[in-house]
């Protein structure tokens, strides 16, 4: 009797442990299963969006969301068994981001790509790893200390980014007229505040705080107070590729959740840095606190 | 796929997304067009004065090509908008001044106009050599003036066998103008390019982009023919099939 239910139990533990191995093996669908079959991972970066992810001396991306994925692509290797596991590194524009995205050359982007609404639906999002305002850079000497100071003042922006609508949707509330001109990049709209063209340039605070910190001068600069707009950032991949997603979130959490994130945050935000060893000083801000503290990827 | 995102309303509010893509198409035709008197002016002087008999004024012709021409088209832009004001305090005080639309426009037809002037000059220049020498030794024999040569025997026959390489150059133009969205003027590219960023959908808007290049650089071509046919010289090689 004793022996036939040792057996039995063999038995059951057996067929539990075959619909847990077939399980597994049907769960592994989108991303996962082509990493699997491919044996490689693709991610995206960026070239020129410090600290995040640019380019170092060497030209091999590196930065603080790069960190942050190769932690995930050590958690995919453990997840697959794939100890050899290959990563392609595909630099993105902001331009050709989501399309890379959705057609497959890529699966996962690791860059300072904000998470928004809008964007949910067409790709999905890892949790928020950094928390921007979108504010401006002005010079000290310009005395220009509220956003409604600009009234009637030429600004720079970058084409392309969220802070050109949110300029438009301020001027509208406020009734005042503020002209816009746009650099193609952010060098660019930061060289016309530079040479005097316009009085401020309205951006995100961590990329204005590091153009400040490499142009020639950086106490000339102030970033003002006032704030458009809070973004998330955080890391792209396809929509509607659950198990990934999870993989991804259950890593980030645990660097998070283990305080790993704050030595992660003072190497790329208060240390010298690649290429030129600029300190870009930046403190964490309160709302970034609270997103490691309560993980998420919600968006604007 | 979604077509109907250009009826969409765009976050600058009270416009659709077709108008802007319309906006942009406006600049670049703007852009284009003034250029190309630009460059087809001064690329004819140049040109001309390349193949005169003095010496001087060939090498101010081959040195003002070989400075247009072996500078990338996007450095000059760069530079047209960037670097020139601040050599002429007067143009920088206009620039800081102006609206921002005006100062961009300005760099982009000096810079396409004068990068653009330089290739036309070439074609000029090869199109006044092509021409057997014995036509300008005629007209000297004949007691015309070097400057009545040009103006009535070797320029008029120069400019009808250039017409092809000249439409090319046309359609080069219209193509480059996208180059100014560097600068920041809002032309056609800039637009789509925007559109894409606000809505994702960078398919749709640059398909449409595409469409109205390939439009606008085929209606160009088209007159270009009809020029071509209306001014040939029947029995002269220009006078050929179309």
């Amino acid at each position: 009797m004793k022996h036939s239910r040792t057996a039995v139990s063999i038995v059951i533990a057996t067929i539990v442990a075959g619909i847990t191995v077939s399980a597994q093996a049907q769960e592994l669908t989108g991303t996962l299963k082509k990493i699997k079959e491919t044996g490689a991972i693709t991610i995206g970066h960026r070239e020129s969006s410090i600290p995040f992810s640019y380019l170092d001396d060497k030209q091999q991306p590196i930065g603080y969301a790069m960190d942050l994925c190769m932690k995930i692509v050590d958690a995919v290797k453990a997840e697959l068994k794939l100890p050899a596991l290959k990563v392609n590194l595909q630099p993105v524009t902001s331009a050709n981001r989501i399309p890379l995205m959705q057609n497959g050359t890529i699966d996962m982007e690791c860059g300072s790509t904000t998470n928004s609404v809008e964007r949910q639906k067409q790709v999905a999002f890892g949790p928020t790893y950094f928390v921007i305002n979108v504010t401006a850079a002005v010079k000290k000497t310009s005395g220009i200390k509220s956003l409604a100071d600009l009234n009637g003042k030429a600004i720079s922006t970058t084409s392309g980014t969220t802070s050109v609508p949110l300029l438009k949707a301020y001027e509208k509330t406020k009734h005042i007229d503020i002209k816009e001109i746009y650099g193609k990049d952010h060098a660019e709209s930061f060289l016309l505040l530079a040479q005097d063209r316009t009085v401020a340039f309205v951006m995100d605070d961590i990329l204005l705080a590091g153009q400040i910190a490499n142009s020639g001068s950086p106490s000339d600069y102030a970033i003002i107070g006032e704030s458009l707009r809070q973004e998330p950032y955080s890391m792209m991949l396809r929509k509607d590729d659950a198990p990934f997603k999870a993989l991804i979130d259950k890593s980030v959490v645990a660097v998070m959740k283990s305080g790993e994130i704050e030595k992660i945050y003072a190497k790329w935000f208060q240390s010298p840095i690649a290429p030129k060893g600029v300190n870009l000083n930046f403190q964490m801000t309160p709302a970034l606190k609270e997103a490691f503290a309560n993980p998420n990827d919600k968006g604007v | 796929m979604n077509w109907g995102i250009f009826l969409r309303e765009t976050p600058e509010g009270g416009t659709q997304y077709w108008e802007m893509i319309v906006s942009g198409l406006g600049w670049t035709l703007a852009v284009s067009a003034v250029a190309w008197v630009i460059a087809f002016v001064l690329g004819s002087l140049v040109g001309t004065l390349r193949t005169t008999p003095l010496p001087w004024l060939t090498r101010l012709g081959n040195a003002w090509v070989e400075l247009f021409r072996n500078v990338p088209l996007l450095v000059q832009m760069f530079l047209w908008y960037f670097v020139v004001p601040e050599f002429i305090p007067p143009l920088k005080a206009w620039v800081i001044a102006a609206d921002p639309a005006h100062a961009q426009f300005l760099s982009a037809v000096l810079c396409l106009g004068f990068f653009t002037s330089a290739r036309i000059a070439e074609q000029v220049r090869a199109g006044i050599q092509s021409l057997p020498q014995g036509q300008r030794h005629a007209g000297m024999a004949l007691g015309l003036t070097q400057p009545q040569v040009y103006r009535h025997i070797l320029l008029p026959m120069a400019f009808r066998i250039i017409i092809p390489p000249l439409t090319s150059e046309t359609m080069n133009l219209i193509k480059n103008s996208s180059i100014a969205l560097t600068i920041g003027l809002a032309e056609l590219t800039f637009r789509a390019r925007e559109m894409g960023e606000y809505t994702f959908n960078f398919f749709e808007a640059f398909s449409a982009a595409t469409i109205i290049y390939v439009i606008i650089a085929m209606t160009a071509n088209r007159a270009m023919a009809v020029i071509e046919r209306r001014t040939a010289v029947p029995g002269f090689i220009a006078g050929g099939a179309t």
